[in-house]
């Protein structure tokens, strides 16, 4: 008996540090950002976040495009990825003939395991043509979409909707498999009465399937919202890389973590702080974002308890 | 082939060093393939192992700085600023190779015989976004007969920091008042247009690709992919194509004017010489006058000497242009200056 609550308590103790390790690590993360971030916080103050001038030959920074580049792309990535991610993860869990299910949902998972430094390849050699030779085209002359702001402008192939596009192949794969497993822990009881009332497959999906996984697909969505957020080798290698704010989606953009990326092997001096200011951003605006899904979370609710 | 014999020194290198005093340097990722070549070859020969990590330039300055290694590398001058800041006392900067960079367009109806001509100032206007269409008068006086399209430039630039942006805005700067006070020089720059691609495999792909592109890629990347390049016109008048030649005379026409205690940290861009190809430039090692350690210091002596007398075959196996000899010369003379 009490070999057996001594083994308790050590592992107790155990698993508590190992708890408590996590959040120290990333505290410690966040104070070593934003302390080495400070000289340029003090010398710019707010100016940091709305000043567009990044120019590290005169140590101006200012961090506005790169933050309007990581909302924008990350959003664009969302706008197209969800609908995507959702029908498919309906189609695999709800309608797919298993021989057909279980190869798709490889496939899809498989999307996961693909680096991103060959998402970005593929963006260079096979997006960009596409887009300047294909989708612009066809948005701008074909829709007749040329008048509105965000489709205005000649595409060369990188930028914000290059990334965008590149980015909602990247989140795909965590939104629908996380929407096909909440969808899959829908008690079946529910889908058999849904039936027995006389609903249509299609009415039985949407009236006794999704509200129940509401919350479960908000949750998968966030998490590719997340991962779109921080992602940095596939967008930096298509979005242009030019520190502008612009209201069309064909125009170069910038992203924090591309900024980084491309910069810090060579900074010095005010040049690091600004950059490690930009990973402080960075840190910040997941954070706020990261709550307000999980407010969003809650406030959606859990429909079966 | 080269490449494959290198790698065969490095394992002999490895089995012969066994034991052996490391020496450590880090920086320049330009420079990061010659310095490693030499340190496989010397590990075989001398059994001195060096350890070299190319960590970026700012990154070699701030190591050296803080002494966590014995020599650092950039592609940069450091500045005063830094070198008074630098922890073990006064720094040498020692040229070891030259970089060159050269200008690629993708203008299909201009054939690839045809190479296009520019001056720096028109090259300056481009990338500051004043010169906009490659039919501009400009563009169309340097290239008389070429039938150039009213199709916009596409700008391409480098968005990773880097050497080889550092030596093309240094050449903007030299020859354009304009963009010496506006952009300026420097690894890392604020573009005033264009679009930024990363590596020089990302502005080699962008300029393929895009039609009416321009962009700047370090010349071994040319020379090994058979790019189209511009001919530029030198500070003597005359139009020269990008090469390894060219570049070795464009720092053998600036030693020729050069006072014997020049600290080397200058700038061959739009160099004097008949034959100077105008964007070069040197890529540096660094390391403190005064060696601490005697034993470490005159094996990094050592190995910098043998460099500059015996290193020129590797060197030109992976296509850098190699020091011109007024110039190796002055830096063997300022190398038996260290002290221990």
């Amino acid at each position: 008996m009490g070999g057996v609550a001594v083994g308790d308590r050590i592992y107790r103790g155990v698993t508590t540090l190992a708890g408590l390790a996590i959040v120290a690590l990333l505290l410690y993360i966040a104070v070593e950002v934003f302390t080495g971030g400070w000289p340029v916080f003090r010398k710019f103050g707010l100016g940091f976040l709305t000043s567009s001038a990044w120019d590290p030959v005169h140590d101006v920074y200012g961090a506005a495009p790169a933050i309007f580049g990581t909302l924008v792309s990350s959003a664009i990535a969302l706008v197209i990825a969800t609908p995507l991610a959702v029908g498919t993860a309906v189609f695999l869990s709800e309608l797919a003939p298993r021989w057909l299910g279980q190869p798709i949902a490889f496939l899809v998972d498989l999307l996961a395991a693909i680096p991103s430094v060959v998402y970005g390849l593929w963006g260079i050699f096979v997006l960009e043509p596409m887009m300047r030779d294909s989708i612009a085209p066809f948005l701008q002359n074909t829709l007749h979409l040329g008048g509105l702001p965000i489709f205005d402008g000649v595409s060369y192939g990188p930028g914000m909707l290059a990334a965008g596009i590149i980015l909602a192949i990247m989140i795909l794969p965590y939104i629908s498999a996380v929407t096909r497993e909440v969808l899959m822990a829908v008690p079946r009881s529910q889908r058999e009465a849904a039936f027995a009332l006389g609903a249509t497959r299609w009415e039985m999906i949407r009236d006794a399937v999704i509200p129940g996984a509401k919350s479960g697909i908000v949750g998968g969505i966030v998490l590719g919202l997340g991962r779109a957020l921080g992602e940095t080798m596939a967008v930096t290698m298509v979005i242009g890389n030019a520190p502008t704010i612009s209201a069309s989606l064909f125009a170069s953009g910038y992203t924090m973590a591309s900024i980084i990326a491309n910069e810090f092997a060579e900074a010095a001096g005010l040049h690091i702080s600004a950059l490690l200011a930009i990973g402080a951003t960075l840190l910040a605006v997941t954070l706020v974002v990261n709550v307000l899904a999980r407010w969003l979370v809650a406030r959606v609710g859990v429909r079966y308890t | 082939m080269k490449r494959l014999l290198l790698a065969a020194a490095a394992v002999m290198a490895v089995s012969a060093t066994a034991g052996a005093q490391d020496l450590t340097g880090a920086g320049s990722s330009f420079a990061a393939p010659i310095y490693n070549s030499w340190a496989q070859v010397y590990a075989a020969k001398a059994g001195v192992k060096v350890n070299y990590q190319s960590v970026g330039s700012g990154a070699g300055i701030n190591q050296i700085s803080e002494q966590t290694v014995d020599f650092g590398a950039t592609d940069g001058p450091m500045t005063d600023a830094q070198m008074a800041k630098a922890k073990g006392g006064a720094i040498l900067h020692i040229p070891t190779v030259i970089g060159a960079v050269s200008m690629s367009y993708n203008l299909p109806g201009v054939p690839a015989t045809t190479h296009l001509k520019f001056t720096g100032p028109v090259l300056a206007d481009i990338y500051l976004g004043k010169i906009t269409k490659w039919n501009d008068p400009q563009i169309a006086a340097l290239n008389p007969g070429v039938n150039l399209p009213n199709h916009g430039i596409i700008v391409v630039h480098r968005s990773d920091a880097s050497g080889t942006s550092y030596i093309v805005t240094d050449y903007f700067s030299n020859v354009s008042e304009a963009w010496k006070n506006g952009p300026g020089k420097g690894t890392a720059i604020a573009w005033p247009v264009g679009l930024g691609a990363k590596g020089n495999e990302g502005v080699a792909g962008q300029v393929r690709q895009i039609e009416g592109a321009l962009g700047y890629v370090e010349l071994a990347y040319v020379l090994t992919n058979h790019m189209t390049y511009s001919l530029l016109q030198n500070k003597d008048g005359n139009w020269i194509a990008p090469s390894l030649e060219g570049a070795t005379e464009a720092a053998a026409g600036t030693a020729a004017h050069l006072p014997a205690n020049t600290d080397f940290r200058i700038s061959i861009v739009n160099a004097p010489g008949a034959k100077a190809y105008p964007i070069s430039s040197f890529t540096w090692i660094l390391l403190y006058k005064h060696q601490a350690n005697a034993e470490k210091g005159k094996k990094l002596v050592n190995f910098l000497r043998w460099a500059m007398q015996d290193g020129d075959p590797q060197a030109r196996a992976l296509e850098y242009a190699t020091l011109p000899k007024n110039m190796k010369q002055m830096v063997l003379k300022r190398l038996a200056e260290v002290t221990y």
